[in-house]
């Protein structure tokens, strides 16, 4: 079969030992024989990944940043959705409870050339590349203050200079612009990789299909990271999805794009298979999809009334219980002696006020003036004189304020 | 000035442009090794190699996207659409995202990108062929849209849009490719957007148009000329948005009559704007109704004679304009 | 330090929820994310979270209770702290939810039911005039006196100016309305300019309009000068005197009314209406009252001392009539339809800002006494906002009237689940025809019914009518 052949050409890191949940395409067996961390029920074996080198070169106060993120990540929804629930935002608030490590284990990996792109549960991911607490809640008020002055909200939190792309609010739209970022870097002669994240339900559109065979047939230094919380909205992965027994990213080998899967509970495990993904993109310039096998608490988002109608409140338990990312990695930490159980109150208590002074913030500054929805539409509107456009841009007879 | 054709103008700015900025790029299907559906890129890829000149598969809407995350980071990419048609199956990239990411980032990003390709009728390919979007893509704040007629507006746009640092919408056609016209050689020669060019002085009425409809206003303001002594001026509106609004009003004050002239379908159309923009800032210079001709208000129909007639021609033109002068044909 | 939770926002629809149930009660020690009440939204009934630690202090709302967003349901704190008290700002809370609501529910406001200022339960036309807002009739007489002087203005409009000018088959209307001189805009400038009167101007363009070289052209031959341009600009400032105007507002769409406004126009909108109309001879009902009256109406009320009203018998012959067409008793039920064994007859009574329609039990069994009495008793409740919902549901049949207002006939929306509802208009003296051929002066009651066309058809109704009328006509008929 030509599919075979030309897999075995690309992918010369196929089949490599030592890293069992690491598939490839000539390895169709395996996969076969492996459950895909998504359908596995079992939570995660947590030290299984402690010794791979990204993990090994982790300092003490490395491990407790992990920590601390995650839990900053957290409190920040939390007072989030409080804010909302008060009435404080409009619109749609999808909360990224549940999912930290995820953006911790790939974002703290992330080197000078390395960039990110994700959907529209964005807050995560801003975080976790270092935007601050207030200028994403006040982005979510609407307020001039926030990461785009009030114009995007929620879904669209960007901060280019920390290489972090924006949260964007089509399914799948996204997927192609990370390939544009990936194929600038190649193009650029730079060493770098754009991890784009996108969601289980993001895998159907056509242009996640479109960018993945651009990604293989121009060996873009792209990684795809599939947060799999299972639920694409209210629709449960069995009846959105076909998809191979390795998981949604088995169906990288259509496109003869390496792939794996990796529990999203466990720090470790993530920070070792994103590792992985990165050496690649960098040293081969090759892409990776890699799915994440994770799970949100709360609703697709604040207006899901009737997530506890798709899915059951001890599904729901179950995660909370026993594969709670942050429980997961405070537990590890206690087992190795770096963080003890007075210390995370603490860091949570900070993380906690410092959500609050968040909320503060935002609450405390002031909406755009009117004037501002006429700026960043056109750049040679904000910047005059260096543009050559004559005619009109905009067509208003006269304007609501004037 | 050298007499060439409008897919040379093209070309040697495509050119002039890469050799310029090493971020230019164009992508597109078949757009390299075939040298292009119209042989607009002919050449282009022996000449400047894989990196300038991309070969992408049928994926419009990966390709597209693909142009605007390269665009988020600096690159320069000129993407071809083999017809401006196909822009439609990558809608949510070339209009959503590539005319809301500078807003909703708050100015912190640029898409300075180049859609291209020819959007016209009038060549029997169809309904779904022959779309001529400009009035949908200038619809969108952030989105620039311009339709050039000759081949030395064609050169002086597209370099200008190369170098604009926002999203622009450049619609060519395929009968105008063949079209010669004389070019200046100077490789910073441009024509800046926004600024419309009065192809034909006159002082009768003002035939408003853009596009390939400009040749076809010329050839009826001849007729009118030569049978009735009406002397018609054309203003060539070059860029939809941004909008010349200056001339406009400044040719409708000389000649107190506008008509207005447009292959697009009649609905929502260019003419719309521009009627409006007529009445509310000349209101009291016109001597006449402002009027408009465009395409029959129908799918593009195949049938070859019947696309001519669905068409805007020159005769129709003249049938109006005696119209608005109370002249019997 | 306690902390006040409140009615969380839970879809981005919301308004108000209904507290269904407390998950926790005052004392219960409580963290973040202990789930302690369920309220029922818009959307679906969800699991309020609470993110504070310590002990549940005080319930606020109680289970049932319908709550603004922001209103507070109940405090967390430390044990054994006070809770605070919460008085004002539930109402702020409950002023900023009612806004809301009126905002939203604006668009509604114009839709209250054109017919429904209707009142049966009253029957003296001199109680109307002092009772009744007659707003809308008002408002309805002074657009129809706005349309007929624009439309008067019209038919003032010289004709004679353009004439011979205008094009065979052009719209006239549309381009010439009035005494407006069809002229291009450039005419007129250039015209004002030139001190040039336009109207003397003759037209050149395409019907008749008056276009740049036609001014230009009388400029030259100086055929058209104004002679008195300086006086139209002293006339300006007559232009400026203040005009009167009425009081504009907007009013809050109250509970009345948009319950009103949802029946009628589900009714109007799902109930095919159809129309009919009698005249009844209301001499012998006038008489009969008038004798009742004269005998019973002084009498102390131990005595049997009563005063009927028009309405009373009216109410007594509708519920009589309907012995005799019973099919006029039913209601539509969507898979089926039910005749009603019993008169439950309803009679519009307006009440400030609205109309209420209470109902009269098993009507055709009780007589003209109980059912006078019952029917003020009713009225006067429905004046005092002391209506109790059974008192105004489950009715068989709508009686409305707007005799007292003067109004000779009209027809209203039916009241759902009724199958028609009657229209009672006032009665007035008219000239009549006799058998003879004489023409004599006769009292005329004017009788409409609105029937609902997927239960009843137009026989039905017709039948009823003539029962109705036959009663009416001869009213000793209702005292058997």
């Amino acid at each position: 079969m030509a599919g075979k052949s030309a897999a075995k050409k690309s992918s010369g890191s196929a089949g490599r030992k030592g890293a069992p949940a690491k598939k490839s395409a000539p390895a169709k067996k395996a996969a076969a024989e492996k459950k895909a961390a998504s359908a596995d029920k079992s939570p995660a074996e947590l030290r299984r990944y402690a010794d791979a080198p990204v993990n090994k070169a982790m300092s003490k106060s490395d491990k407790r940043k992990a920590f601390v993120d995650m839990v900053r990540i957290r409190k920040f929804e939390q007072a989030a959705l409080q804010s909302y629930q008060k009435g404080k935002m409009g619109g749609f608030l999808h909360l990224y409870i549940g999912q930290e490590a995820t953006a911790i284990g790939t974002c703290a990996l992330l080197g000078d050339h390395d960039h990110i792109i994700t959907a529209y549960r964005d807050h995560g991911h801003a975080l976790a590349v270092g935007m601050t607490m207030n200028e994403c809640m006040a982005e979510l008020f609407g307020k001039y203050t926030g990461c785009s002055k009030g114009k995007g909200g929620s879904m669209h939190f960007f901060a280019p200079e920390k290489r972090y792309w924006g949260g964007h609010g089509i399914v799948g739209g996204q997927t192609p612009l990370g390939l544009g970022i990936a194929y600038a870097l190649k193009y650029k002669g730079l060493q770098g990789c754009c991890i784009c994240f996108l969601g289980d339900g993001a895998v159907n559109q056509g242009p996640f299909h479109e960018s993945l065979n651009l990604a293989g047939l121009w060996d873009l230094p792209m990684i795809y990271v599939i947060e799999n919380n299972r639920y694409s909205m209210g629709t449960s992965q069995d009846r959105s999805s076909v998809y191979p027994e390795g998981g949604l990213a088995q169906r990288a080998e259509a496109y003869r794009i390496d792939w794996d899967t990796a529990h999203g509970e466990n720090l470790y495990e993530v920070r070792a298979k994103t590792a992985q993904a990165i050496e690649r993109a960098h040293k081969k310039s090759r892409p990776t999809v890699l799915e994440i096998a994770t799970y949100r608490y709360y609703g697709h988002s604040i207006a899901d009334a009737n997530h506890q109608k798709y899915r059951t409140k001890e599904e729901i338990l179950e995660y909370q219980r026993n594969r709670d990312p942050i429980m997961v990695w405070q537990r590890i930490l206690k087992e190795e002696g770096v963080l003890t159980e007075d210390e995370a109150k603490e860091i949570e208590t900070e993380a906690r006020n410092e959500a609050k002074d968040a909320i503060r913030f935002a609450d405390e500054s002031p909406f755009p003036p009117e004037s501002e929805i006429l700026t960043d539409v056109y750049h040679s509107v904000d910047n005059p004189g260096s543009h050559t456009n004559q005619g009109k841009i905009f067509f208003n007879d006269r304007l609501p304020w004037e | 000035m050298a007499l060439i054709t409008y897919r040379q103008a093209l070309k040697d700015a495509f050119s002039e442009e890469i050799e310029r900025d090493e971020n230019v790029f164009i992508m597109g299907e078949e757009v390299a090794q075939y040298n292009g559906a119209y042989k607009v890129t002919e050449g282009l890829w022996e000449k400047y190699g894989d990196k300038r000149l991309v070969d992408a598969p049928i994926s419009e809407a990966g390709f597209i996207g693909l142009g605007i995350g390269a665009a988020m980071m600096g690159l320069r990419p000129v993407i071809e659409m083999m017809f401006f048609s196909f822009v439609y199956v990558a809608w949510d990239q070339a209009v959503n995202n590539a005319s809301s990411l500078r807003y909703m980032s708050g100015g912190l990003m640029n898409v300075p990108l180049v859609i291209r390709g020819p959007a016209n009728g009038g060549t029997n390919v169809g309904a779904t062929h022959s779309h001529t979007p400009e009035n949908l893509v200038a619809n969108f704040p952030g989105l620039k849209c311009v339709v050039p007629v000759t081949a030395a507006d064609a050169k002086g746009l597209m370099k200008s849009s190369i170098r604009d640092n926002d999203p622009v919408f450049f619609m060519e056609s395929t009968l105008l490719y063949g079209e010669e016209s004389k070019v200046p050689e100077d490789p910073d020669f441009l024509i800046p957007l926004g600024k419309a060019d009065v192809k034909r002085e006159g002082t009768d009425l003002s035939i408003i148009a853009h596009g390939r409809s400009v040749l076809v206003a010329l050839a009826a303001a001849k007729e009118l000329k030569k049978k009735h002594n009406i002397d018609a001026e054309v203003v060539d509106l070059r860029s939809i948005r941004p909008l010349d609004e200056e001339a406009i009003i400044k040719s409708v004050k000389k000649t107190n009559r506008a008509l207005l002239v447009e292959e697009n379908k009649p609905y929502c159309g260019i003419g719309s704007q521009i009627s409006h923009l007529i009445q509310r800032r000349a209101f009291d210079y016109l001597d006449a109704p402002v009027h408009r001709i465009s395409a029959v208000d129908a799918p593009a129909i195949y049938s070859p004679p019947l696309e001519k007639v669905q068409l805007p021609e020159a005769k129709v033109i003249v049938r109006e304009a005696l119209d608005m002068q109370n002249v019997k044909a | 330090m306690a902390e006040i939770i409140e009615m969380p926002k839970l879809s981005d629809t919301m308004t108000t929820g209904t507290l269904v149930n407390w998950l926790v009660k005052e004392g219960d020690e409580v963290s973040s994310g202990t789930m302690i009440a369920e309220v029922e939204t818009d959307k679906a009934t969800m699991e309020v979270e609470n993110f504070e630690d310590g002990v549940i202090l005080k319930l606020y709302a109680k289970e049932g209770d319908s709550v603004a967003i922001g209103e507070p349901i109940c405090a967390v704190g430390e044990k054994g702290e006070k809770a605070p008290d919460v008085g004002k700002k539930k109402k702020e809370a409950k002023k900023a939810a009612e806004e809301e609501e009126e905002k939203s529910s604006d668009d509604d406001e114009e839709e209250g039911g054109e017919e429904e200022k209707e009142d049966s339960g009253k029957e003296e036309q001199e109680d109307a005039s002092e009772e009744e807002d007659s707003g809308e009739s008002d408002g309805k007489k002074e657009k129809k006196a706005k349309k007929e002087s624009s439309s008067k203005e019209e038919e003032k409009a010289p004709s004679g100016e353009d004439d011979g000018k205008v094009r065979a088959g052009e719209t006239e209307s549309t381009e010439k309305s009035g005494d407006r001189i069809r002229s291009s805009p450039l005419a007129r400038r250039l015209a004002e300019e030139k001190g040039i009167d336009i109207a003397l101007v003759k037209g050149s363009g395409p019907g008749g309009r008056i276009v740049k070289a036609d001014v230009e052209k009388a400029a030259k031959e100086g055929t058209a000068a104004k002679d008195s341009a300086p006086a139209k600009k002293d006339a300006a400032p007559a232009a400026a005197m203040p005009v009167e105007t009425l009081e504009a507002k907007e009013l809050p769409v109250s509970n009345m009314r948009a319950a009103i406004a949802r029946a009628l126009v589900s009714s109007k909108t799902e109930a095919p209406h159809f129309y009919l109309q009698t005249e009844v001879d209301g001499a012998p009902l006038a008489a009969l009252r008038k004798s009742l009256n004269d005998g019973l109406a002084e009498l102390p009320s131990a005595q049997g001392g009563i005063k009927f009203t028009v309405n009373d018998l009216i109410l007594k012959a509708s519920a009589e009539a309907v012995r005799r067409v019973p099919a006029i008793n039913r209601s539509w039920k969507g898979d089926k339809i039910v005749q009603h064994g019993d008169v439950h007859l309803a009679f519009g009574v307006a009440v400030d800002d609205g109309l209420v329609t209470p109902v009269i039990r098993e009507a055709q069994s009780k007589g003209l006494r109980r059912i006078s009495a019952e029917a003020k008793e009713l009225i006067g409740k429905a004046r005092n906002r002391k209506l109790k919902p059974d008192e105004m549901q489950g009715s068989t049949l709508t009686v409305t009237n707007l005799g007292m207002f003067g109004i000779t006939d009209f027809y209203g929306i039916i009241n759902p689940p009724n199958a028609a509802i009657l229209s009672v208009g006032a009665t007035v003296k008219t000239p009549v025809v006799g058998k003879d051929g004489q023409i004599t002066v006769g009292h005329r009651m004017k009788v409409g019914l609105s029937g609902d066309h997927r239960v009843i058809d137009g026989a039905v109704g017709a039948q009823y009518l003539a029962a109705l009328r036959e009663i009416l006509e001869n009213p000793a008929l209702m005292l058997v």
